[in-house]
């Protein structure tokens, strides 16, 4: 039986790229290295929820046609439409999107990717004040401190831990899984000197490291990793925790002012922040200022929870802060497969990583405007595109209630609640499984999907479904000024 | 396609060509001796002068670095807009432009090749999907390896044929174009907050110094026989006194050269021409470094000049970036690379009332002045760094007239204008010395062959200015040359009329150029047999996911490279 080796598992964004898949028949039989959420993708991807052809609404029911009749009908959809939108693009590849990109333009449309109900906030604060990031090698091979904030890798990025955090190998940092298991607390000799020194003469640090510097090991010899856990319940992730801060549901902000304040060695008047004990407060910023090299991951209970974009904001403060007395790095939990790389080539090709409205002639962007739930909810669109993605069942009620009453057209492989509404409806292939094509990793490294299996007969890629919209809306278009000018 | 070019003064340094009036035939994408006069396409250049396509060897225009600076600056682009046309894809600009915007916009002035010089080799499919995305003109990027494991440990070791092998399959696996080293030693120490602060200063946990590094890469860039030097960046950039790092960095390669050619190229020289030894007693070091480069043949510049104007700026250099953010308290983005590198941007604005961007100004132009030989010194604006390559034109002008650079003295701070150079120097370029740095000469640095030249054979990249040389004196008409880079009367990119009086005409791709470095036989599966075995240990992606394939590139232009190991 033929074994294909280094396959990226295209689910979620920590895109492990060692999964060994077992082929039979033209189906996988068997997957190794992947977890549970990797294994039932790969072995499912042929079930029963699998649209295989394609599908054209008429007088309320869905008949079975051509692919050039599908094709043709949201050609023509698009090209008519006066303000489409076109939304979905991360679970899909970094090509299909590019083309998508170019539809968008070419029909004067407006398009957006999942972070706009995500990431979205996170986004924007970086577009505010920057981001202090590195890939997740260099936290797997340096960082002595983790931190998880809003998120719970173990349930939703169930290998991150153990591949590029507090679990891996790495050059100067050992796994903590022995640290774990004995749950080693105590902080020992140089590191005490050091933090104590950097609070003394807190003015002078390059001071401090001109003297620390000649006996400067990193962690290796000392201590293993410590991990932090910020989060409203007790999530799995919390269980392995050194230090759990329960914190108070919406008082994330309140939290991290306070965190602020302590790192900056400001004395706080309260006895409790937002539900944890100051005293606990400090024993875990002491760890934060003393450790060598520190990173912080947010997730949607971070960006998403209370006061959002302010959130986001004073999380990527603490890190500013911190990076005066260590270094320290923070990134957020991506979690569809491919939302940083729809980030990315929306960037490179428009400028903006998100919600950009072609309407114009050229790219736009205002969050809040020329997002596309806001033109949903305003009721302007006249048209839809959605590409592996069920906007329907996840949007507001209101926005999606308009998407549905636009003529929709849906491309992707299941027949979700989004299919199901649509008037035309494209069954397409799984990007990283029956197509080729890259992903971006949540650390932003590019990674290569592979096609391992075909798929079902007749059913193409998106990005070659997109290429022949394109091609027709292209041809209607030249029809029609052909048309006007006889 | 056949073309002809008539009656223009052409301008083709590498040939010796010096504004005669000549005509340039074109077929099939090359120069040709003659073409079939009644079947070829002409362009009547009577008046105009005719160059070889521009070449800028050191900007940064695609990766991950430069998409996070996009993505950091809506407000970069929002003032500054393209629309689609029937031929041409939206974008927005301003420092950091879009990639279709890039490759317009370098066309549009007559430049038709443009090398990226910052790679992360774990992220180089980003910088390539991107350059394949840069429209018309050809390019290149330089992988960074100055600080990647794999070189601090072999050269560590001595092992410096073992660091050729690797530094080989590094430049193939991420279809690069030259060894760019980023303050050597100094980002594996940022991978912990720390910096390097000279040449002698071992880097932490490796156990080697900067100026290991440097001479050790030298060496296996001549075990190689690379076409262009190592491409380095400075120790210390961006702070005062660092005029003497450079020197000392020159001079530390000295010995590595043979028969008077160049082994070490210096980029954005005006960034590590600082002397002084804080901000307050901060001057120019350009004299310095120029008597210096006048006496030695081993190296080569380029100027990174400073604009007065808003932009980003970026670089593979984390600490300084740092630096910067604690300097200006701006926006602060970092992006470290496991194993091999970082980066950092941070948005900034050079000021003509500010002492210090003032001096930076004077600096690069100084250099350019004061360095005799044109071949030596490069113009650059280390895009977006000094600010963006839009701003050649005005460059062009400083350079070409006296009068230019007065002009803008006029309205800079007192203090840096006092100081400055600039007035005791008389030197104007002309066009032909104009052709040598925005061309001719780095290609020749670069060891491209087929561009900067008009001489048969050459790849037909051309650009048409409309300035009369024998009717106007571009010192005196600074703002007509400035006018005539500005928008290309014709640019022409592998034999197509892609430009036309600073329109884009066409939509097309261009070529990614990269060194297909052959290794002798059996060394290489051996090499692929102990990268398989360490590469779990070093990175986080398998080893078969790591190098680019050809897929990613929009037109492969393999270079043969034959090594010496
Ligand atoms: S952690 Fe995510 S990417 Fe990795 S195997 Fe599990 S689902 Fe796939
Ligand atoms: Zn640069």
């Amino acid at each position: 039986m033929p074994v294909v080796k280094a396959v990226s598992c295209p689910v979620c964004g920590s895109l492990c790229d060692d999964i060994e898949l077992t082929i039979e028949n033209g189906e996988v039989v068997k997957v190794k290295n992947g977890c549970a959420m990797c294994e039932a993708k790969f072995l499912s991807h042929r079930s029963e929820h699998r649209i295989r052809k394609p599908l054209i609404r008429k007088d309320g029911e869905f008949v079975e046609t051509t692919l050039e009749e599908a094709i043709r009908r949201t050609a023509e959809i698009l090209a008519e439409a006066n303000y489409p939108v076109l939304y979905g693009w991360s679970n899909t590849s970094c090509e299909a999107i590019s083309v998508g990109i170019e539809l968008a333009e070419e029909v004067g449309g407006v398009i957006d990717n999942t972070a706009v109900v995500c990431h979205g906030p996170s986004l924007l604060s970086v577009q505010d004040m920057g981001i202090p990031s590195c890939t997740l090698g260099q936290i797997r091979h340096r960082a002595d401190l983790i931190i998880y904030w809003g998120c719970d890798p173990w349930s939703a990025h169930p290998r991150h831990i153990e591949r590029y955090t507090a679990f891996a190998e790495g050059r100067f940092e050992k796994s903590a899984w022995r640290g774990y298991m004995a749950k080693i607390r105590s902080l020992i000799g140089l590191k005490k000197i050091r933090s104590a020194a950097k609070r003394l003469v807190l003015k002078e640090p390059s001071e401090i490291e001109a003297r620390l510097k000649p006996t400067f090991v990193p962690s290796i010899a000392r201590e293993g990793r410590k991990l932090i856990v910020v989060d409203v319940r007790r999530t799995k992730t919390a269980e392995m925790a050194d230090f759990f801060i329960q914190v108070e549901p919406g008082k994330d902000y309140e939290l991290l002012q306070a965190l602020r304040a302590l790192v900056r060695d400001q004395e706080l008047e309260v006895d409790h922040v937002a539900g944890v004990p100051v005293e606990y407060l400090e024993e875990v910023v002491d760890a934060m200022v003393s450790c060598d090299f520190g990173a912080l991951f947010f997730g949607l209970g971070l960006t998403m929870g209370g006061a959002k974009l302010r959130n986001i904001d004073a999380a990527l403060s603490l890190i500013r802060d911190l990076n005066m007395r260590t270094k320290f790095v923070i990134m957020p939990m991506r979690g569809h497969f491919n939302v940083t790389g729809a980030n990315m080539v929306f960037t490179w090709q428009t400028g903006y990583p998100y919600a950009v409205d072609f309407s114009l002639g050229y790219p736009r962007y205002n969050p809040g405007e020329t997002s596309v739930v806001d033109v949903l909810l305003r009721g302007e669109s006249d048209a839809a595109l959605v590409v592996a993605s069920d906007p329907v069942s996840s949007f507001p009620r209101k926005a999606a209630e308009h998407l549905a009453r636009n003529p929709l057209i849906y491309v992707g492989p299941h027949m979700d609640v989004t299919a199901q509404v649509a008037d035309v409806v494209i069954p397409s292939a799984f990007v990283g499984i029956e197509a080729p094509g890259t992903a971006y990793r949540m650390d932003h490294v590019p990674i290569p999907l592979k096609k391992v299996v075909d798929p079902p007969e007749g059913v193409l890629p998106d990005e070659e479904i997109l290429r022949r919209i394109l091609s027709e809306v292209r041809k209607i278009k030249r029809e029609k000024t052909k048309a006007e000018a006889a | 396609m056949e073309l002809l070019i008539r009656n223009g003064f052409v301008f083709d340094p590498i040939n010796g060509v010096n504004g005669e009036k000549m005509d340039i035939a074109v077929k099939d994408g090359k120069i040709v001796d003659k073409v079939n006069e009644s079947r070829a396409k002409t362009i009547d250049a009577t008046g105009m002068v005719v160059m070889p396509g521009g070449v800028d060897i050191h900007s940064h225009i695609a990766g991950g670095k430069v998409n996070a600076g996009r993505l950091l600056r809506p407000e970069d682009h929002f003032k500054d807009v393209e629309r689609k046309t029937a031929v041409t894809r939206s974008g927005v600009g301003y420092s950091i432009p879009s990639t279709f915007t890039t490759g317009y916009r370098y066309a549009r002035m007559g430049w038709t090749t443009v090398m990226d010089p910052a790679m992360p080799p774990l992220e180089a499919k980003h910088t390539h999907e991107e350059l394949s995305d840069t429209p018309i003109i050809d390019k290149a990027s330089y992988p960074l390896l100055g600080d990647w494991w794999f070189v601090l440990e072999y050269l560590r070791d001595g092992k410096i044929e073992e660091c050729a092998r690797h530094v080989a399959w590094m430049i193939k696996a991420t279809k690069g174009y030259a060894i760019k080293v980023v303050n050597p030693g100094g980002l594996e120490a940022w991978g912990y907050g720390r910096n390097v602060e000279s040449l002698d200063d071992p880097v932490p946990c490796f156990g080697i110094t900067p100026r290991e590094i440097i001479r050790g890469l030298c060496k296996v860039n001549k075990l190689l026989h690379l076409p262009h030097t190592i491409h380095l960046h400075t120790n210390n950039l961006g702070k005062p006194g660092n005029y003497l790092t450079a020197l000392e960095t020159m001079r530390c390669v000295e010995d590595l050269a043979e028969n008077g050619k160049p082994v070490i190229h210096i980029t954005h020289c005006q960034f590590c021409a600082f002397k002084g030894d804080d901000w307050r007693t901060f001057q120019s070091g350009a004299e310095e470094i120029a008597n210096y480069v006048n006496a030695h043949s081993h190296v080569t510049l380029d100027m990174g000049q400073v604009i007065f104007t808003d932009t980003t700026t970026m670089t593979a250099d984390g600490p300084f970036q740092y630096t910067l953010y604690t300097l200006t308290g701006n926006k602060w983005t970092n992006h470290d690379v496991e194993t091999e590198t970082s980066a950092g941007i941070v948005p900034f604005h050079y000021k003509r009332k500010s002492y210090v961007h003032a001096t930076q100004w004077s600096i690069g132009l100084e250099l350019a002045l004061l360095i005799k030989d044109p071949w030596k010194i490069m113009m650059t604006t280390d895009h977006p760094n000094g600010g963006p390559f839009t701003a050649y034109p005005r460059i062009i002008a400083w350079l070409m007239s006296r009068k230019a650079r007065e002009a803008t003295l006029r309205k800079i701070n007192p203090k840096a204008r006092s100081r400055s150079l600039l007035p005791s120097i008389s030197r104007e370029l002309d066009f032909y010395e104009i052709a040598i740095v925005t061309r001719a000469g780095q290609a020749k640095a670069l060891g491209l062959k087929n561009k900067g030249h008009l001489g048969v054979g050459a790849d037909a990249d051309i650009a048409i200015y409309n300035f009369n040389p024998e009717t106007m004196d571009p010192a005196k008409n600074y703002r007509a040359v400035r006018r005539a880079f500005k928008r290309a009367a014709y640019t022409i990119k592998g034999g197509q009329v892609v430009v036309k009086d600073g329109e884009v005409l066409k939509h097309m791709d261009g070529a990614t150029m990269w060194l297909d470095v052959q290794l002798c036989e059996p060394c290489e599966i051996e090499l692929n047999e102990n990268l398989k075995r360490r590469f779990k240990e070093y990175w986080t992606v398998e080893f078969e996911n790591y190098p680019v394939s050809e897929d990613y590139l929009a037109v492969s232009h393999p270079i043969p490279v034959k090594a010496d190991v």
